[in-house]
């Protein structure tokens, strides 16, 4: 890696200090060690926040913009940023999340800079001074490696999936800057909606119980979720099951749904098709209920009983509630 | 409303997993595995597309760059009743990146009229990529929406996309022309052609152009051009250890799956 190209800068939408932050901290600050570079956080809001405080434990500069369409998560604003950063900078990478902001940006900020763009990255590192990045292709059939041969190199990360970053011996500096990020923009956020789920993220669930096209329509998943209750549990489901609008589309779980990683994921009629356990490959435990022995799904599972669900969501939700009270 | 719809033409990737293999080369699937279909987040954003003409009137296009087999996109694109088809010939036998294609799509659109709104499907089901929609986009100067599930107009030159966020949804506002990238959403699944309208289809113009009508030399296809350029591809070992709840009766497999489920719960 030259001299001039071995910065990488983390690009930190959120303010807030989670699994997925630590893991998008954490890719950042190990690719900096193999460039050789500084590890550079930029993150909106002031310089002595809480938040930019935490944030100089995982990297040697912290910049912070406090700019008010940077924490209403304007997307051109951010591009400008990163852009005008990155273009002083003059990084080797810049990691994002992945988040929708950060898929978004990713390519539109590689153009800018001439640089090269890939996203769910798995893994990233340096190879014969190339950043490489590995990542689940054809809907996770296969897995692939991907060298960026433009720099930067803009990647975006499968943060929940990456270790956490570690607290550094010495904290890091903390400057505010500018970076153009008030500047009027084309694109203008008009209205947020956001569906609070009662269990909170999918994402951080620790058991989820979901459906699939198998239950053939909307009211099984009254029975899923009662299921759920009983665990604790939250609920999902397959790409299938939304696109039919059985359920909301925030339960998609898949390539392009959520990724989870519960300690259980319990399967209810899904099939497993790739793309719907490349949602769920992280998950410590997979079981499944489906009537079809040669399911893909089962391939994948701990445990697993070959039935049809309806017989079976009932009796196991009076079991359920009666071993856990 | 005058909308280009960019559809890529894929391997069918709903080919089973004990199907699947990849190629001599060892840097794609084998093209032997399974047929070719259109991409179904390009299907999405083409009935995105059709509603909004449907609804306000105006031209869709599709534009697909491919080897000769994607005419047959574009046909069914036509099938639709999009309006018009351009196919851009990739006849190298190398596979573009995604910054290759952005690149080619926009030195052809920049050939064609001026349009309103350009859509891409959010990601493709081969690679997966999700580059191309902002590439595109930063070649043609327009603004750019991702996961975009819902249009409309604001006024004359603007237009609302409504995005899927992890958590719900929020919309923006645009100048006209924009580029969307298209997800799935219980609003958009692709109608069906009608067996009339597929026979019709059959019968209009795909109007072809080459890479050296663009002005650009098939050298760039190479790999060792690629800004992404796949070293290793392969395909993960499926450990298969799956234990069968066993039992003389359903009661007993029911509990036997409720006493392991427990077990993970209460470790919880």
């Amino acid at each position: 890696m030259s001299e001039e190209k071995s910065i990488v800068i983390t690009a930190v939408f959120t303010t807030e200090m989670n699994t997925a932050t630590a893991g998008l901290l954490g890719a950042g600050q190990r690719l900096a060690k193999e460039t050789g570079g500084a590890h550079v956080a930029l993150s909106s809001g002031e310089s002595d926040s809480e938040f930019a405080a935490k944030l100089s434990e995982f990297a040697d500069r912290v910049i912070t913009v406090d700019s008010e369409d940077l924490a209403n998560s304007q997307p051109e604003s951010w591009l400008n940023t990163i852009s005008s950063l990155s273009s002083q900078e003059n990084p080797a990478a810049v990691i994002l999340g992945n988040d929708i902001l950060s898929q978004e940006i990713t390519p539109r900020l590689a153009h800018r800079l001439g640089g090269a763009s890939i996203g769910d990255a798995q893994a990233v590192t340096v190879e014969d001074s190339n950043i490489v990045v590995t990542r689940s292709v054809y809907g996770g059939k296969a897995v692939a490696e991907i060298e960026l041969t433009a720099s930067p190199a803009v990647v975006w990360v499968r943060s929940q999936s990456m270790d956490p970053a570690e607290a550094q011996a010495t904290p890091g500096t903390i400057t505010a800057g500018d970076f153009g990020a008030n500047v009027e923009t084309r694109t203008r956020l008009v209205e947020s909606h956001d569906e609070e789920s009662e269990g909170g993220r999918l994402e951080d669930a620790q058991i989820i119980v979901s459906g699939g096209r198998g239950l053939g329509g909307p009211e099984p998943f009254e029975d899923l979720i009662a299921l759920a209750k009983v665990l604790k549990a939250q609920n999902a489901a397959s790409r299938a099951a939304c696109d039919l609008g059985w359920v909301a589309h925030s339960w998609q779980v898949g390539q392009t749904g959520k990724k989870v990683a519960p300690e259980l994921y319990l399967g209810v009629a899904i099939s497993g098709a790739s793309q719907h356990m490349m949602g769920i490959a992280d998950s410590k435990v997979i079981a499944a209920i489906n009537t079809d022995p040669d399911a893909p799904i089962f391939k994948h599972c701990q445990f697993g009983l070959v039935e049809d669900y309806k017989k079976v969501i009932g009796p196991l939700k009076e079991k359920l509630a009666k071993l856990l009270s | 409303m005058n909308i280009l719809v960019c559809l890529k033409q894929i391997l069918d990737p709903e080919v089973p997993v004990r199907d699947f293999f990849i190629d001599d080369s060892g840097l794609q699937a084998d093209p032997a595995c399974a047929n070719q279909v259109t991409n179904i987040f390009c299907e999405n954003a083409l009935e995105t597309a059709l509603q909004l003409k449907d609804f306000h009137g105006g031209k869709v296009s599709v534009l697909s760059l491919g080897p000769n087999s994607t005419e047959d996109t574009l046909r069914k694109g036509l099938a639709m009743k999009a309006d018009e088809a351009f196919m851009i010939l990739n006849e190298t036998g190398q596979l573009p990146d995604s910054a290759a294609t952005a690149k080619i799509l926009a030195a052809g659109i920049r050939q064609m009229e001026t349009f309103d709104l350009i859509l891409t499907g959010r990601e493709s089901g081969d690679w997966g990529a999700g580059q191309t929609g902002g590439l595109l986009a930063e070649e043609l100067g327009f603004t750019f929406s991702a996961f975009v599930d819902r249009i409309s107009l604001e006024g004359d030159d603007r237009l609302i996309l409504r995005q899927q966020t992890d958590s719900g949804w929020q919309t923006f506002s645009s100048p006209k022309p924009t580029v969307a990238s298209i997800t799935n959403s219980d609003h958009n699944l692709p109608r069906i052609p009608k067996t009339r309208d597929i026979i019709l289809a059959n019968r209009k113009p795909v109007a072809t152009l080459t890479l050296e009508d663009l002005g650009i030399s098939p050298d760039e296809l190479l790999p060792n051009q690629l800004k992404a350029r796949v070293r290793q591809l392969s395909i993960p070992e499926a450990k298969s250890d799956c234990e069968f709840i066993d039992g003389d009766s359903i009661e007993e497999k029911i509990q036997k799956l409720a006493d392991k489920i427990a077990a993970i719960a209460r470790a919880v």
